[in-house]
């Protein structure tokens, strides 16, 4: 007998294991990272080659990120000193600060936009889910399958219907029309995802409710529910997402009011020259919402797991 | 607590009927258990009074009052069920406390303290009280779902084998417990179990079903005496009810097909006919022989501390045995 079982794998699989995960950990993360120092980096050495690893950090990507500025003379400039250290940095460029650049309005579209469709999707999911999981739906099936076929084509596909139909009901760059047709496309996700989460959910739970004195929806809210928090979450992070990160449909159907973060960003390297720095701060706090909320749902996704309190 | 009717009710899944045609009342204050194979219907019996199934015909009536298409919760029933349903995401006291902080019941915190309090208590699970329900025993899993019908005081305890997950001696403790209680509160139970001990012990009344028809209703004595049906007289007693051709012996009645032989039907006699030990086996409070007579197999039972051996002969003889026709319904 060896110190090692059959099914135990041995010390020197575990460490290959190890390595293997590591290397494409790395491999994952390297655009991120690249992302990352990019906002750090003055235009300069953004687009120095060989590529600095080493370099001295600045703010002045996420500063143009955030502002529009304008050129000025010698005289202006001197007699206009800086107010703080932002202005200082615009100003050792020869330029000063005009106003807000229009990110912030972006990125407050994304979040509205991206958590609106999200929390529509996975509210009306839910409640789909329960019924095609618990009633009995006439063409249950081919309901389902009619559901996740609008999933089988391209988005682009419909694109052009889509952007005069919103044309047509003045649903064109607006919020509500953003939020419906994310929501439209997270939908079928949403219930297939949910359906199983709630498939697993043994039914008597729900009977013991019902019969402890409950209705079928007041079972639902306090027994279902908190056992499908696992899968609500996690059909809230894909949907989150989706519409966090969409593009086709955002550059189409949004250009001012509405338009999200994604179509947005690639425009501001047209600002200035080739701003890079900007961009990427740009790329890099768009990243946040999503690991965030990823994170704060962690919990969830471990968590509430119903092992054995029904006997099998 | 209050009567609760049941008027010709069936119920089928597809082509198969689970329940046909079955009318009982269970009186104010009654045990009934009912007994049957899986299969029988009395899990199916228990689902159509609370409300967990519409039956297909028929009413249901509790209290007087018909509920045939009522829900759930507004019958007023306390159901524990064969799978113990805890809620996972709940502690015991929470799951304890769930029914009694319904929205059909409202009970006041304080009051829903003490009867959780209490139920815990007799079922000796105060210790467990603050433990998620995932983290309990199979044991204590039941114990929690018995006590979850027990903080209630409803028209009827509905119980589908409850006790059949314990291990022996909890299993004897609560069968002595649940009986003390519902004669306690007066309680009406509705109680279906495989355990013939349970039966006999705890019930008034049973009513013994097969294949979704209630055969016979009686108390736990006449069901074991009196049987009106070969299949009835299999449903209680250990060894199971003998049964050979009637006229192995002399003395059967007209029509007889089949004699049915409990233990105490068996008296080894020297006048009798000779029969062949197979085995004995010895449980320690019983010792069964197993004979074989004229190619026919006989289980009963004998001195506990018998000494017979394979291929002995003894002789036996019946002692008022029950006789049945053809279709093992009983010849009197």
């Amino acid at each position: 007998m060896t110190s090692v079982s059959a099914m135990e794998p041995g010390r020197g699989q575990k460490w290959l294991a190890a390595i293997l995960v590591a290397a494409y950990a790395l491999l994952t993360l390297l655009p991120l990272i690249w992302i990352l120092s990019t906002g750090f980096k003055s235009p300069a050495d953004s687009i120095a080659y060989p590529p600095k690893l080493i370099f001295e950090p600045t703010l002045e990507g996420y500063v143009n990120l955030f502002t529009t500025q304008t050129r000025q003379t010698e005289e202006y400039l001197a007699s206009h000193p800086p107010g703080n250290w932002y202005e200082r940095l615009v100003h050792d460029k020869g330029m000063v600060i005009a106003g807000p650049s229009r990110f912030g309005e972006r990125f407050l579209n994304s979040v509205i936009i991206g958590f609106g469709s999200t929390f529509l999707s996975v509210f009306l999911g839910t409640l789909a889910a329960y019924a095609f999981s618990r009633y009995r739906v006439p063409l249950k099936d081919d309901l389902l399958f009619f559901i996740l076929s609008t999933r089988m084509m391209p988005p682009i596909a419909v694109a052009i219907p889509i952007f005069l139909m919103f044309r047509a009901v003045g649903l064109s760059d607006t919020h509500a029309g953003m939020i419906l047709l994310y929501t439209a496309v997270n939908l079928s996700l949403a219930v297939w995802l949910l359906k199983g989460f709630i498939d697993e959910i043994p039914l008597e739970y729900e009977e013991a409710a019902l019969i402890d004195g409950y209705t079928r929806l007041q079972a639902f809210i306090k027994v279902v529910l908190p056992q499908a928090t696992t899968g609500i979450a996690s059909t809230a992070i894909f949907c989150l997402i989706f519409a966090w990160n969409e593009y086709a449909f955002a550059v189409l159907l949004t250009s001012g009011s509405a338009q999200t973060a994604p179509p947005f960003i690639p425009t501001i390297i047209g600002v200035g020259g080739q701003d890079w720095p900007a961009v990427a701060a740009g790329a890099t706090l768009f990243l946040v919402p999503v690991m965030v909320f990823t994170i704060l749902l962690r919990r969830h996704l471990l968590r509430g797991i119903t092992f054995g309190a029904v006997r099998k | 607590m209050a009567d609760v009717e049941i008027q010709n009710v069936s119920k089928s899944f597809g082509s198969i009927c689970a329940v046909n045609d079955v009318s009982m009342t269970i009186a104010d204050g009654d045990f009934v258990v009912l007994l049957g194979p899986t299969g029988a219907g009395k899990t199916t019996t228990l689902r159509l009074i609370s409300g967990l199934e519409k039956p297909d015909h028929g009413d249901i009536l509790i209290g007087g009052v018909e509920v045939t298409r009522s829900i759930p919760a507004a019958r007023d029933v306390a159901m524990v069920f064969q799978q113990y349903s805890l809620y996972p995401h709940m502690t015991v006291r929470e799951n304890l406390s769930f029914p009694l902080r319904s929205p059909l019941l409202k009970t006041p915190p304080d009051v829903i303290e003490d009867k959780v309090g209490k139920i815990a208590e007799i079922l000796q699970i105060s210790h467990k009280l603050d433990n998620r329900t995932t983290e309990l025993s199979g044991g204590e899993m039941q114990r929690v779902s018995i006590g979850r019908a027990l903080v209630r005081d409803p028209a009827i305890y509905l119980m589908d084998e409850p006790l059949s997950s314990l291990d022996a001696k909890l299993r004897a403790d609560l069968r002595v417990e649940l009986k003390r209680i519902q004669s306690q509160i007066g309680a009406t139970l509705l109680y279906v179990t495989h355990d013939q001990i349970e039966a006999m012990t705890m019930a008034n009344r049973i009513g013994v079903l097969e294949e979704g028809r209630l055969v016979q209703v009686g108390s736990p004595r006449a069901i074991y005496e009196d049987p009106i049906s070969l299949y009835v007289g299999g449903r209680l007693g250990l060894p199971r009810i003998n049964a050979v051709p009637a006229d192995l012996f002399a003395g059967a009645p007209d029509g007889a097909a089949v004699m049915g032989l409990r233990p105490e039907h068996i008296e080894q006699n020297p006048d009798g006919k000779d029969a062949r030990v197979l085995r004995l086996e010895h449980l320690g409070d019983q010792t069964q022989l197993h004979l074989e007579i004229a190619g026919h197999k006989i289980v009963t039972l004998t001195d506990i501390h018998s000494t017979f051996r394979t291929g002995d002969i003894v002789q036996i003889q019946p002692r008022h045995a029950l006789y049945f026709d053809a279709n093992g319904m009983r010849i009197r």
